[in-house]
């Protein structure tokens, strides 16, 4: 089948898809975008978040002929001019290891500061619950979350 | 021997490859694309043991886009090595459930799984035997530990001091089987040039792939070449090529094509190494004032019937407290499950877990603090080989922990401190881990516009390892970070040792050290004038490694533990961690304390979470995904710190490093059982701590 999406900004067209395949496979095969991640393919850990119609959502988890017709946005296209807040606070934080994990909870922790400016950490906690790292530790990413969150309220 | 100097080497420079990382355009293994690719999915035995009497190729050729089916029936032959697992496809044998015996190659992804899935595979099996126990009658004594320690060890007359010490703790503990579970789940890409091979791993070490590679194709070294910029972790499961990686090589010659392929998630559990599980019986015997008068430490393990893996459990026991009578020992049995390999401190984190339980349990029996007892069994050097420690704070990390941590005031009492529904206690436990250094190789380059390039074949798989050799580069050459460009990641550069037994910075920064200094020698000696073309000079580090003088070097640290246990449901929550560590000087306190800390909160899964559950009746591992095999999340972490004393070691390399990957794991999960037990005096002896062990 064919699907056409918009992502991050553009639209695509991909034909021969498998009405079995994943958006994330589409992503990461098909359309160049390999930022998100593949680590379970059953949502489990996070790694593949990504928005869909402004929603994070498990890629892994979407079939490609479900994003038919709407709006994607990947790691890669999370901030049109240099970097966003949260990815200059990863940076900053030093909550990138391995990097696996990293794509995903950026886009989890994008999303929780769109919608609550100024979480508390039991929130953030809550809110990353979904998005597994084992090099870091999470302290890290914690950090990088308050950071993030400071810097978008300083602005 | 420090020869370093500290301007930028103890600065916390933020990670060099970060940016790739956050805007998601760094390469991982399986995200290279070359032309006319296809894909490969492996298929698994059904079968614990037993042969494989035939593969129906012909019905899956049918399906769409298949091009081959590959088992042992048509696959070419590989030349023979020591290697068993990597001999894939090589014989009718099935010597586990889940070893790769075939692999489908399609033009798409999802046709080769599909064709996988239905690929007709006909067994003879046989009866298998899966389950370890410490009297099993086919227990053997291995030749020796990884990676290369005496089986057993014995001093004195432990036997005769154990029966008539005054005070005798004697526990058996065991730990289950754990699985790396790195997030990057291993991949290769694999292309075929004549009898030129290039394959981008995801491995911990391109060099070690390529030498192992490349024999068993019957190519010289030189024609393989392994690329890894980026490695989304491995933590031992990478340290080596596994079996997928012959797979995928062996399919892309036998098609003509470059192939990819992925381990799953799933197919993870039973292909790329594991933890072993141990039953290890500890006795301690003592005096009435708490100094040790005899340790004994016996650990009993499993490994493949293929490959012998035997962990070094007890090795930790050999160097931590000083007794006059003292024994340890190995003892393997070799069953029909999938070969262990390295996890994270293997030997260490097991072992120290049992050892420090005992302590503990001895700290009760003599009513000593059990911070105190470990100080009075403090050894004035290596207790077995008798080597003075190069450097050895033990003492200095317990004695800071307990300050900072607050210890003082704990009342040694169990089960009576209670806030709402939760017990509450606290507990304490040693870490170490030997300081390894290996030869490597490396050359800086200078060019003309004052910036430099230092190549290494070293690998970062989330470490800091690019990091930090930029900042030893950059002192080094008497520079700034952002004048060095460091290259790592490819067997084609100077080969290296692999990222392994927490000895990357030690042994690449030796070899990265000494091409800067050799180059800065040249650029003086031509007082800056260079060449166009740049200059050059390289390093090998063999001969310094060779010569270092015979010491006992490790590392040390102290891990302090706050839990609450819920009374009504026997939940067990870590409140607070502590670690703190003396691990020589730390190049990049950024870095560092993300390792430490990592590695901390591993041991805090182990603890409570992490086991991989043998099925007795199909002989393989049961919770073979994420959602069944736990580790810990965000929400498990609490209140979590990790720190440092000063440590100026002289005698361990031109950086005076010792290895921080692996120290962080070793020691949290007896911290958090010895709290568990101040909280609700149940001594937990069979991680991981799990409710119903507390509720019966």
């Amino acid at each position: 089948m064919r699907v056409t999406f918009t992502v991050n900004g553009s639209q695509q067209t991909v034909d021969d898809v498998w009405e079995g395949e994943s958006l994330l496979y589409v992503l990461r095969e098909r359309c160049g975008l390999p930022g998100s991640k593949n680590a379970c393919e059953q949502g489990e850990c996070g790694s593949c978040t990504v928005y869909l119609d402004g929603s994070p959502v498990c890629a892994c988890l979407v079939a490609a002929g479900q994003a038919e017709g709407r709006t994607v946005r990947t790691v890669e296209g999370l901030s049109d001019t240099g970097l966003d807040p949260v990815q200059e606070a990863f940076l900053d934080a030093g909550a990138v290891q391995c990097g696996f994990c990293t794509p995903g909870l950026i886009v989890q922790a994008h999303d929780l500061l769109e919608r609550v400016p100024d979480p508390e950490d039991a929130e953030i906690r809550e809110a990353l619950a979904g998005n597994l790292c084992r090099c870091t530790g999470y302290e890290k990413i914690l950090d990088a979350v308050r950071l993030a969150a400071a810097r978008r309220t300083a602005k | 021997m420090t020869t370093v100097d500290m301007r930028y080497t103890g600065s916390a420079l933020d990670r060099v490859e970060g940016l790739e990382k956050v805007t998601g355009r760094a390469r991982y293994a399986f995200e290279n694309f070359p032309a006319d690719l296809v894909y490969a999915v492996p298929v698994q035995a059904a079968i614990a043991r037993g042969e494989i009497r035939a593969v129906d190729v012909d019905a899956v050729l049918e399906h769409p886009g298949v091009i081959a089916a590959i088992w042992y029936g048509n696959a070419p032959r590989l030349v023979p090595s020591d290697n068993a697992d990597l001999a894939v496809f090589q014989s009718r044998r099935v010597a586990y459930r889940g070893q790769y015996i075939a692999v489908v190659v399609a033009e798409t992804y999802e046709e080769a799984k599909e064709a996988a899935r239905l690929l007709r595979v006909e067994y003879a099996a046989e009866d298998h035997d899966v389950r370890l126990r410490a009297d099993h009658p086919n227990m053997y004594r291995p030749e020796k530990v990884n990676p290369n320690y005496p089986t057993d060890t014995e001093h004195g007359d432990p036997d005769t001091a154990l029966t008539v010490a005054p005070v005798l703790v004697d526990a058996t503990y065991s730990t289950p089987a754990e699985h790396n579970n790195p997030m990057e789940p291993h991949a290769t890409v694999a292309e075929w040039d004549g009898d030129a091979l290039t394959l981008y791993d995801s491995t911990q070490g391109a060099s070690g792939v390529r030498d192992t590679v490349a024999p068993l194709f019957g190519v010289p070294p030189a024609n393989v070449r392994v690329i890894s910029p980026h490695v989304g972790g491995g933590f031992g499961s990478k340290g080596g090529p596994s079996p997928y990686v012959i797979i995928a090589a062996l399919a892309a010659r036998h098609v003509g094509r470059p192939v990819k392929l992925a381990v799953t998630r799933q197919q993870m559990f039973a292909v790329t190494g594991y933890r072993t599980p141990t039953i290890q019986r500890v006795r301690l015997g003592a005096n009435a004032d708490g100094r040790l008068t005899a340790i004994v430490h016996d650990a009993f393990e499993q490994s493949s019937t293929i490959t012998e893996f035997a962990e070094q459990t007890t090795t930790p026991t050999r160097i931590m407290y000083a007794a006059p009578h003292r024994r340890t020992t190995h003892r393997l049995v070799r069953l029909d499950v999938p070969t262990p390999s390295w996890m994270r401190a293997p030997g260490e984190c097991p072992g120290m877990f049992a050892l420090e339980s005992a302590m503990d349990e001895l700290a009760i029996a003599c009513q000593i603090d059990p911070v105190e007892l470990r100080i009075r069994n403090e050894p004035d050097a290596d207790p077995e080989s008798g080597l003075p420690f190069s450097s050895r704070n033990l003492v200095a990390c317990l004695r800071e922990g307990a300050r900072r941590f607050g210890w003082a005031d704990r009342d040694p009492a169990p089960g009576v401190r209670r806030r709402d529904r939760l017990l509450i206690g606290t507990g304490v436990a040693a870490s170490t881990y030997p300081v390894y250094r290996r030869p490597s190789q490396a050359t800086a380059q200078a060019h003309r516009d004052g910036r430099f390039t230092v190549r290494i074949a070293a690998a970062d798989i989330g470490t800091g390892a690019r990091t930090v050799l930029t900042q030893i580069a950059a002192d080094t050459l008497r520079t700034s970070p952002d004048q060095v460009l460091v290259e790592i990641g490819d067997s084609a550069l100077p080969a290296a040792s692999l990222a392994g037994g927490s000895m990357g910075t030690a042994s690449w920064g030796t070899a990265v050290v000494r091409a800067c200094e050799a180059l800065v020698e040249g650029l003086d000696r031509r007082d800056g004038d260079l060449p166009a073309a740049g200059m050059e000079s390289s390093a090998d580090t063999t001969e310094e490694i060779g010569a270092q003088r015979r010491l006992s070097r490790h590392a040390f640290g102290a891990q302090f533990a706050e839990v609450g246990v819920d009374t009504d449901t026997g939940e067990t929550r870590v409140l607070r961690l502590l670690g703190v560590f003396a691990a020589g000087r730390i190049i990049n306190p950024k870095t560092a304390r993300s390792q430490f800390i990592g590695g901390m909160t591993m041991g805090l899964s182990m603890a409570l979470f992490e086991e991989s559950i043998m099925d007795l009746e199909f002989g393989d591992y049961l919770n073979r995904d994420l959602a069944q095999y736990h580790v810990a999340a965000c929400a498990d972490v609490r209140d979590i710190e990790a720190l440092w004393v000063e440590e100026d070691d002289p005698h361990l390399n031109p950086m005076g490093t010792k290895g921080i990957g692996e120290i962080g794991i070793v020691g949290t999960a007896a911290a958090v059982a010895n709290a568990v037990h101040h909280a609700t005096g149940v001594r937990i002896r069979d991680l991981p701590i799990r409710l119903d062990k507390l509720m019966r």
